[in-house]
Parts: structure tokens; C-alpha cells; sequence
């Protein structure tokens, strides 16, 4: 008994379930059953963030699923064995029905995150989103104070809104976390972050580094940190994650153009997550389609989601290892990040088949890593905001709002 | 701050709290612990352990019933109940139950 337990200290909490779940697979295949799906309910947004992860190409509002629509996929999702569904966008909140999705949601078995710039939320509406069920907050902050939040938001009074809405989350008792995207503009502040994300009571922190696709690849000169700060930042995490253990958890994403190592992109493309886009179309990850050349299947098709997650050329491109090249062909880390993320391959190489950059053994690494130094160094802060005109140029003095 | 970091003992009526769902999972035929961001997979007996996780039940009487369940030593099931609700305690996914208002 008492070594079963030991056992189950270990097993009850690995950081990645998925490795037992696939020991216990009944069908030996190279990919498993998804884990949890996120859902981009719209495109439409109040903010302008410059580093927003949507397709610089957004999805119109008239293209959007339906409710009706959306019901069907996440009954589909749960016969799949789909656990999670992350309510995302664009701002998730900007669809009327959400109340209604998350009620669908949590009948059918999902387990309900909602990821919200929660701008516009009321005290009412995430009541109404409690009592459907919800089972979590995640509410984005650009800064721990409005100059700078406001800023890259790109929307007057966004930050005091957000702080408002977290206090709200928790009043409600529903479990919050704080997602921090951090950047050149921005890093200075990370220390008041964790001490805001602490003071809102919140369950868990993100502190994630910018990610260089779409909207970001485009504001890169004006968010790459410099070498200095991401050594700061990663003191200043370690420092937080041992002072504040049990009380706050922090998950710190390293920046992809300073990293030794690539990241597990998705866990693997194909392999443990999807996204389905406003319009429905079903994607490896929400970068995807900055990828050329990728068709990519719609739950509007005759084709059900488990056949396209199974069968789809997109899927089964970048799945597993077989796809690769030298250097990552015959690398011992083949099957712990998988070659890295296959958008950023793309994006700094032009071939979403090559090894991702930020691998030392990318024969592309020392240049991207100069090419960071350099932008960092040349200090332009001057931000395209994200919209559905295709950007828009900070003017002096505007803040974007 | 309420029934966050937690110190367990016997003493402690630990529950998951909202955000982490115990659950059986028939597609894959496991219990699964779900969490924002995580899918974790419990062993039998973390999963036996987290059933009794009511917020109303102390983990004394957790052990009791254990104890009697596989006739072994109290003092050995304690220690590893307890090192094992820590462990989740310490991972944001366990917390102690509200202190019911006079």
C-alpha cells in the first residue's frame, strides 16, 4: 500500500498526463486522441494588440459559425474524446450566445476555459457564465498600469476594466489566471505583474514571451527583448515561482529567437490539440494558415471532425517524425519537441518542413539570434496595431485608442 | 486567499477545488484530473484518495478508512496520503474547505 501511494504521488500530478494517457491507448498509432480543443469563437476584438495571434487575415463576422454550428461541433468534440474546450478568439465575450456555448459545453462534458481580454464583461454576464458551468478565467493584461496596458492594447481605460473583471472572476469564486504577454515594451513591469496577478488573488500567472508569427512577425522590431532583459526575466520568474510556490503558479514561456532548444510546439503537431477557426476551418494550431501551401478541411464539410483529425492532409504533414529532415531526422530530441513549431519554420525559412530556427542545430539558429540582438538594439517602438484593415501605424501621441 | 496554500494534515477536509475536475474518461477508459492548460492522469489509488476529497471528510478519517480497507498500518497511509495531497496542494490543485461561517 504504501509504496502504491508513493507511486501515485508521482504519477497523480506529471506535468504531462498525455505520456500516461498514451501508454494506456488501446489503437498503436503515432498520434493519440486529442486532449482539448480551442475554440476561436470571432475575430472581432475591441483591443489592437501588435502581438495578436490571430491570422493577419481575420475571419469577417458574417462568416462566423452559428450557435447551432458550434453545438454540433462540441457534441462532435466529446465523441472524439476531446476533454477541453478553450473559448478564445478575437474576444470570445463579443459573441452573444457564449452563455449559451459554455451551458452546450458543459451538458455534453467539456471542460469550459474562457481566454478574455474582459473588457467587456460585466459582473452579470460571468455570473450567467458561472452558473453555465464555467470552469475558468483566463484574463489577458498587457501591463501592470494603464500607460503602458492602454498602449498596447490600443483601447483607452482597457487596463482598469481588466482589473475590474478579475475582482469580479474571483468574487465569483471562479478560479483566475493571469496571462502576461511580455515584450521589449513591456518587461520592465514584470516584477509589478506578478505582484498584481498576486494582489487579484489569481490561481495562476503565464508569463509568455510574444511568439514572432502574424501580427507579431510584423511588430517584431517593435517587442524583441534584449538578451539583457530576458536574463532579468528569467531570474525574476525563478525567484517568484520559489517564493510564491502553493500560492500563485507561474508557467513562464522563453522566448523562441533566445532559446537553446525549440519549444514543443502544440505538444507536437497533430498529436495532443487543435483550433477551429470563427469560420470553422479545423487547424493544427491557430498559426497555421500563416502556412502556404496547407489545406485546411472545415467543419462545414462533409467530412466529420474525427475524419479530418485522422485523415486530413494538413494533420498527417507534420505528424509524428517521419516528415523530417536532417538534422532533426537523426536527433535524440526527435520525439521530445518534435522538430519545434512548423510556423515559425515557415515564417524564418520559408519551408515549414525545416528544422524551427530557434535549435541550436538549425543551421538558420546564429542568424535569427543576431537578428534579434540587432532589432532589440534598435530600439523602434512605433507599433502596427491589429485590426481587420490590416494594421495600422501607431501615430505619435495617439496611443492606438 | 481562502483555502489556498495549504499546509495538509490530519486535520485539513481537502477538496479540488472548481478549476480541477476529477473525472472518468470512457474514450480512454482512465480517470483524468482536468485543470486549466493540464490533463492529468491519477493512479488507482490517487484517484481512491480524490473521491474522498468531499471538503466535509478530514483526511484522519480518510486514513481510518483506508487503513481498514487494506488492513495495513495506519502511521504508512498517513504519511503517504498526506505527501501525496501536498504534492496537489502544492500544484493549485487541491484546496481546504471553506471555513463554514458561525
Amino acid at each position: 500500500m504504501s509504496d502504491i501511494l508513493a507511486e501515485g504521488k508521482t504519477t497523480a500530478a506529471p506535468d504531462d498526463g498525455l505520456a500516461v494517457l498514451e501508454q494506456r491507448r488501446s489503437t498503436a498509432t503515432s498520434y493519440g486522441i486529442p486532449l482539448a480543443v480551442l475554440a476561436e469563437l470571432t475575430h472581432r476584438c475591441p483591443l489592437q494588440c501588435p502581438y495578436c495571434s490571430n491570422p493577419v487575415e481575420l475571419d469577417r463576422s458574417g462568416s462566423e459559425l452559428t450557435t447551432e454550428e458550434w453545438k454540433k461541433v462540441m457534441t462532435e468534440l466529446v465523441e472524439l474524446g476531446v476533454l477541453q474546450i478553450h473559448f478564445s478568439g478575437g474576444e470570445p465575450t463579443a459573441r452573444k450566445d457564449l452563455v449559451e456555448l459554455v451551458q452546450h459545453a458543459d451538458d455534453v462534458g467539456l471542460y469550459t476555459n474562457l481566454i478574455t481580454s474582459a473588457v467587456l464583461l460585466t459582473k452579470e454576464k460571468l455570473a450567467a457564465l458561472a452558473d453555465a458551468g464555467l470552469c475558468h478565467v483566463q484574463i489577458s493584461f498587457q501591463g501592470n498600469e494603464p500607460v503602458v496596458a492602454d498602449r498596447v492594447a490600443g483601447l483607452k481605460n482597457s487596463h482598469e476594466k481588466k482589473i475590474q473583471a478579475a475582482r469580479w472572476t474571483r468574487e465569483l469564486d471562479l478560479p483566475l489566471t493571469v496571462n502576461a504577454v511580455m515584450h521589449r515594451q513591456n518587461l520592465h513591469q514584470l516584477s509589478d505583474i506578478i505582484q498584481m496577478a498576486v494582489d487579484l488573488d489569481a490561481d495562476r500567472l503565464e508569463v509568455a514571451n510574444v511568439q514572432y508569427y502574424g501580427w507579431a512577425l510584423k511588430n517584431r522590431a517593435a517587442l524583441m527583448p534584449t538578451i539583457a532583459q530576458i536574463e532579468e526575466t528569467s531570474r525574476i520568474v525563478e525567484e517568484a515561482q520559489a517564493r510564491l510556490k502553493g500560492v500563485l503558479a507561474i508557467d513562464y514561456v522563453v522566448p523562441d529567437y533566445y532559446a537553446l532548444r525549440p519549444k514543443k510546439c502544440m505538444g507536437g503537431w497533430g498529436r495532443q490539440f487543435f483550433n477551429i477557426s470563427p469560420a470553422g476551418k479545423v487547424l493544427p494550431c491557430h498559426a497555421a494558415e500563416s502556412i502556404t501551401g496547407l489545406q485546411f478541411e472545415s467543419v462545414r464539410s462533409n467530412h466529420s471532425i474525427a475524419w479530418i483529425w485522422q485523415n486530413s492532409d494538413a494533420f498527417n504533414r507534420y505528424r509524428g517524425t517521419g516528415w523530417m529532415p536532417e538534422p532533426c531526422k537523426s536527433c535524440e530530441f526527435r520525439e521530445v519537441d518534435y522538430g519545434g513549431c512548423r510556423c515559425q519554420a515557415f515564417a524564418l525559412t520559408g519551408d515549414a518542413g525545416n528544422t524551427d530556427p530557434a535549435c541550436t542545430l538549425s543551421p538558420m539558429h546564429e542568424k535569427i539570434f543576431k537578428l534579434a540582438e540587432t532589432e532589440a538594439a534598435a530600439n523602434n517602438n512605433r507599433f502596427l496595431y491589429r485590426n481587420f484593415a490590416g494594421g495600422t501605424l501607431e501615430t505619435e501621441g495617439d496611443h492606438g485608442a | 486567499m481562502a483555502g489556498r496554500n495549504i499546509s495538509v494534515s490530519e486535520a485539513s477536509r481537502p477538496k479540488l477545488p472548481r478549476h480541477a475536475k476529477l473525472k472518468f474518461d470512457e474514450t480512454r477508459q482512465v480517470w483524468v484530473i482536468l485543470a486549466p492548460e493540464r490533463v492529468l492522469a491519477p493512479d488507482e489509488i490517487a484517484v481512491e484518495v480524490l473521491q474522498l476529497c468531499d471538503g466535509e471528510r478530514s483526511v484522519a478519517e480518510m486514513v481510518d478508512q483506508l487503513a481498514a480497507k487494506y488492513a495495513a498500518p495506519r502511521e504508512a497511509i498517513s504519511t503517504d496520503v498526506i505527501a501525496m495531497l501536498q504534492d496537489l496542494a502544492d500544484k493549485g490543485f487541491l484546496n481546504e474547505a471553506r471555513e463554514k461561517t458561525p
